[in-house]
């Protein structure tokens, strides 16, 4: 096994999938720091919108989850 | 995945394989062949998680007090929020719906929560379960799409609000988007959860060195804190798109 490059290529697949974690942090974090921002110029308007918020945060997180799911299929399926 | 389970010994720290924890096993009859109908850990904790929420919802509901105890507030509580988010996000219409939302949200609450209790099992890791709901809301969604509005729902597609020009080129666009959520859907839900408890066993593995088993065992705590939040999000964000896509069907105009 030692000095395979498939496997070489398998683990730095995996740790640039990696990456994308991240980045869907960060995406995250801009869509609940913009939802604080807005909630805090009118509060009494935010209670209606947590459904929205949640929504704009599960899709920005999916993504990351792809990039996750990637990087397994990389290390145990391929 | 179970001839990787010594994978780990090789490299040292980890004795266990993070993933192992989401094999399939019979629970009778050792290391058999699995068919449809063989019992497997899988069955069991479905089959606990169904029982538990028959058995919250028959005690909460065996009562009927004014002032109610706390197993009927509980049902209660699970009860009126997700009526409120079906009425609020999808409208009156939708409201007949309610029992399909209602049971696939208490379906992976509990799943999720029961999946946490340790040496337990968490079925909806598995792409297998939550693709099987996201499937199931997928097809119920297009088909009460065509029977309420007929050839009308395909206005979901045609974007009227969008110069005509661009319109083929959107619809294109929105037709994948839409055939992509169940796939997205299913995964989000069961990444979600697989990823939560494979960090929980490597944080366990970072335990048997005795340099850092302090830093891992208060690390452990804190994601399985944060876990437990995780799993009720993840609850409320399926069946919150749930509701979205119904409401796509029910009133599929831009």
């Amino acid at each position: 096994m030692e000095g395979d490059i498939a496997q070489l290529g398998q683990f730095i697949g995996a740790g640039l999938a990696g990456i994308g974690s991240g980045v869907s942090a960060i995406g995250v974090g801009h869509v609940a720091g913009n939802f604080l921002a807005g909630a805090l110029r009118n509060p009494s308007a935010a209670p209606g919108q947590t459904a929205t918020l949640f929504i704009g945060i599960a899709f920005a997180e999916a993504l990351g989850i792809f990039s996750f799911l990637v990087a397994l299929l990389l290390m145990f399926a391929v | 995945m179970a001839t990787e389970t010594a994978h780990g010994e090789e490299t040292g720290g980890l004795v266990f394989h993070p993933l192992d924890q989401f094999i399939v096993k019979p629970l009778f009859g050792g290391d058999g062949p699995i068919h449809w109908y063989t019992i497997t850990n899988v069955t069991l904790w479905l089959a606990i998680a169904v029982l538990a929420i028959i058995a919250l919802f028959i005690f909460g509901t065996r009562g009927r007090a004014v002032v109610p105890s706390r197993t009927q507030s509980i049902a209660e509580v699970l009860y009126g929020f997700t009526y409120k988010m079906v009425e609020d996000v999808a409208g009156k219409d939708a409201v007949k719906f309610f029992p399909y939302i209602f049971t696939v949200f208490m379906f992976i609450l509990f799943s999720n929560y029961l999946g946490l209790i340790p040496t337990s099992f968490a079925p909806t890791s598995h792409f297998a379960v939550t693709g099987v709901l996201a499937i199931t809301v997928f097809l119920t969604v297009t088909i009460v799409g065509f029977v309420k509005n007929g050839l009308g729902f395909l206005s979901l597609f045609w974007v009227s609000s969008a110069p005509l020009v661009l319109r083929p080129v959107l619809a294109v666009i929105e037709l994948i988007s839409y055939f992509v959520r169940p796939v997205s859907h299913s995964i989000r839900l069961g990444g979600n959860i697989m990823a939560g408890h494979a960090v929980m066993k490597v944080f366990a593995g970072f335990a048997a060195i005795a340099a850092i088993s302090p830093v891992a065992v208060l690390s452990i705590t804190a994601v399985y804190g944060l876990e437990m939040l995780v799993a009720g999000v993840q609850a409320y964000v399926f069946t919150i798109l749930t509701v979205v896509y119904l409401k796509d069907a029910l009133h599929p105009a831009h």
